[in-house]
C-alpha cells in the first residue's frame, strides 16, 4: 500500500491533481454558480427573468455602455502613452531597463484606494474639478502598468535578427518600426488589452472617490446587487461580462494563449 | 544623443506623474492635519503616534490581517503552484493545454468576477465567512501566477538532471529536494512576492468573502474610512513606512543581483 502510494506520487505529472481539484472547486464550480444563480429566481425555479431585466432596465444598461466607453478611452490611452514608453524601455540596457519596470509596479505597494485618495487631493490642490476628467485620468494611472509591462516584454523578446535583417534589406528606420517591430509587439498590446479593459469596466470604488458619487461603473451596480441581496440579478450581470471576457478572448485567442504561456500577462 | 535625452525625459515625466500621489501622501506625513491636503505646519505626531500604539487598535489589526492573509496566501499558493507546474509540465499536451486554460480563467477574470463567483460559493456552501474564506479566495487568484512564473524555469532546465538522480539512485523527494526545488527557485520566489502583493493589494476579493463577523483588512478598513469621508491621518505615515521599505528592499536586491551577475 505504501509502496503503491510513494509510487503514485512518484510519478510527477500525478503532482497536477491537488491543483486540478482546487481548480475545479475555486474556479469552475464558481463559475457554473454564476451562471445556475443567473437563469434562476430566488425560489431556485429556471426563469430568464434576470437577463431580461438588463435589457429593458435603461439605467443599468446606460452604465454598462457608459463604463464601456469609458474602459475603450483608458485602454486607448494606455496604449498611446504606454507603447512609446515600453519601446523606449526595451531599446535600453536591460539591467536599467528592469529597475524602471519594477518603479512603474512599485506603486501598487500603496493601497489604490489610499493612491485614489492622493489623487484626489492632488487634484484639490490644483483646483481640478473632480468628474469625468478625473475619473479617466485615475483609471490610466491605475492601469497603464498593466498596458506597459506586456508591451515591454514582447518588444524586449523581439528578435534582433529580424530587425538587422529589415535594414540590411534596406527598410529605413520608420519602415523597420511600422513592418517588423510593431507587427511583432501586437502580442504584448494584445495582452494588455486584457489586463486593461475588462477591469476598467468592473472596477468599483475608483470611480466613486474621483467624481464624487457622480459616475457609477457597472462594477459598483454589480456590487450594489450583491449587497442588496438581488443575487440573481447580480449573477446575470455577473454572466454579462463574463460573457463579453469569453469574446474578447476568443477574439485573441492565439495571442493570448501564447502570451500566457510566455508569462506576459504581469 | 537629443533622443535619448527626449526618451529619458518621456519616461521620467510618467514615473512623476505616476508617483504624484505617493509623493503628496508622503509629505503630507509630515504635518498633523486631519484632512490630506492641509498643511498645519512639520510634525511628526503621527509617526510617534504609530510607534507609541496612538492609533487605533482596529487599524493595528487590520495590518495585522492583512500580513498574515498575505504569508498565508503567497506560501500556500507558492506550494500548490509549484507542485501544479511540476506536474503540468510532465502532462500530454493536450491536457497540459486545457489546464493552463482554466488557469488563466482567475488572471482574465475581473476582481470582482472572481469576487461574486466566489461569494455564491460560499454562500451555497453555508460556509461561515471570515478569515479562512479570505485566504482561500487569496490562493485561488494568486495561484496562476505562481504557476506562470514556475513553469518557464522548468522549460528552461535540463530535463535530464532528474532523470540522472534518479538513475543514480535518489528517491524521487530526494530528487526534488536536491535538484528541481534549487532550479525552480528564482521562479518560486517570484511567484511569492507576486502572490503576496497581490493580496495584500487585493480589495474587492477580500470585500466579498470577509463576511460582517468584524474581521478587516487593510484596504476594507480604508474603504470604510473613505466611505465615512476621510482617511485616518496615520494611514499616512504607515503608507510612506511601508513604501519606503520596500522601495529600498527591491533597491537592494537590484544591486545584489546585478553584483552576481557582473
Amino acid at each position: 500500500m505504501l509502496k503503491k502510494v510513494v509510487s503514485f506520487s512518484g510519478r510527477r505529472r500525478n503532482w497536477v491533481i491537488p491543483y486540478v481539484l482546487f481548480l475545479a472547486f475555486f474556479v469552475i464550480a464558481p463559475m457554473v454558480l454564476i451562471i445556475y444563480y443567473a437563469f434562476t429566481n430566488p425560489e431556485g425555479a429556471f426563469t430568464f427573468a434576470n437577463i431580461k431585466k438588463f435589457w429593458v432596465h435603461p439605467e443599468v444598461l446606460n452604465t454598462f455602455l457608459y463604463s464601456v466607453v469609458v474602459a475603450l478611452i483608458t485602454t486607448f490611452l494606455c496604449i498611446l502613452i504606454g507603447y512609446p514608453a515600453a519601446y523606449i524601455l526595451s531599446k535600453m540596457e536591460s539591467r536599467k531597463a528592469k529597475l524602471i519596470v519594477i518603479l512603474f509596479i512599485l506603486p501598487m505597494w500603496i493601497n489604490f484606494l489610499i493612491r485614489t485618495l492622493a489623487t484626489v487631493a492632488l487634484f484639490d490642490f490644483f483646483r481640478i474639478p473632480l468628474g469625468q476628467g478625473a475619473l479617466i485620468f485615475g483609471m490610466v494611472y491605475n492601469f497603464l502598468p498593466f498596458m506597459i509591462y506586456p508591451i515591454y516584454n514582447t518588444l524586449q523578446k523581439t528578435d534582433q535578427n529580424l530587425i538587422e535583417a529589415a535594414q540590411d534589406l534596406g527598410a529605413n528606420p520608420r519602415q523597420v518600426f511600422l513592418r517588423t517591430e510593431f507587427p511583432l509587439s501586437v502580442p504584448g498590446i494584445t495582452s494588455g488589452i486584457l489586463m486593461v479593459f475588462m477591469p476598467v469596466i468592473s472596477t468599483f470604488a475608483i470611480a466613486e472617490l474621483l467624481t464624487l458619487n457622480n459616475i457609477k461603473l457597472f462594477g459598483t451596480t454589480l456590487q450594489e446587487n450583491i449587497y442588496n441581496g438581488t443575487w440573481n440579478y447580480g449573477a446575470a450581470l455577473s454572466l454579462i461580462v463574463l460573457l463579453l471576457i469569453g469574446a474578447t478572448t476568443l477574439i485573441n485567442r492565439e495571442g493570448n494563449s501564447k502570451a500566457a504561456e510566455e508569462g506576459n500577462l504581469i | 544623443m537629443i533622443k535619448k535625452a527626449l526618451s529619458a525625459s518621456y519616461l521620467g515625466i510618467i514615473l512623476l506623474i505616476l508617483y504624484s500621489p505617493i509623493l503628496i501622501i508622503i509629505i503630507f506625513s509630515f504635518t498633523e492635519a486631519k484632512v490630506l491636503g492641509n498643511w498645519t505646519g512639520f510634525s511628526l505626531k503621527l509617526y510617534t503616534s504609530i510607534f507609541s500604539g496612538g492609533i487605533h487598535h482596529s487599524l493595528t489589526n487590520a495590518l495585522w490581517n492583512t500580513l498574515i492573509i498575505g504569508l498565508v496566501a503567497a506560501f500556500v499558493s507558492t506550494a500548490l503552484g509549484t507542485m501544479a507546474a511540476i506536474g503540468i509540465y510532465n502532462l500530454l499536451p493536450r491536457t497540459q493545454k486545457t489546464i493552463k486554460m482554466v488557469n488563466t480563467i482567475p488572471i482574465l477574470n475581473p476582481d470582482i468576477i472572481t469576487a461574486i463567483s466566489l461569494f455564491l460559493l460560499f454562500v451555497s456552501l453555508g460556509f461561515s465567512q471570515g478569515y479562512i474564506t479570505v485566504i482561500l479566495a487569496h490562493i485561488t487568484f494568486c495561484t496562476p501566477y505562481v504557476v506562470l512564473s514556475v513553469l518557464p524555469r522548468l522549460r528552461r532546465m535540463n530535463p535530464n538532471l532528474y532523470e540522472a538522480a534518479l538513475d543514480l539512485g535518489a528517491t524521487p523527494f530526494l530528487a526534488v529536494r536536491r535538484i528541481l526545488i534549487p532550479e525552480l527557485k528564482p521562479g518560486m520566489l517570484s511567484g511569492f512576492i507576486l502572490a503576496f502583493t497581490l493580496s495584500i493589494d487585493d480589495f474587492v476579493v477580500t470585500l466579498f468573502t470577509i463576511g460582517n463577523e468584524g474581521l478587516e483588512t487593510l484596504s476594507t478598513y480604508i474603504y470604510a474610512d473613505a466611505r465615512k469621508g476621510g482617511l485616518t491621518p496615520e494611514l499616512r505615515p504607515l503608507s510612506t513606512i511601508i513604501f519606503v521599505t520596500v522601495l529600498l528592499l527591491l533597491l537592494v536586491i537590484n544591486k545584489k543581483a546585478a553584483k552576481l551577475k557582473l
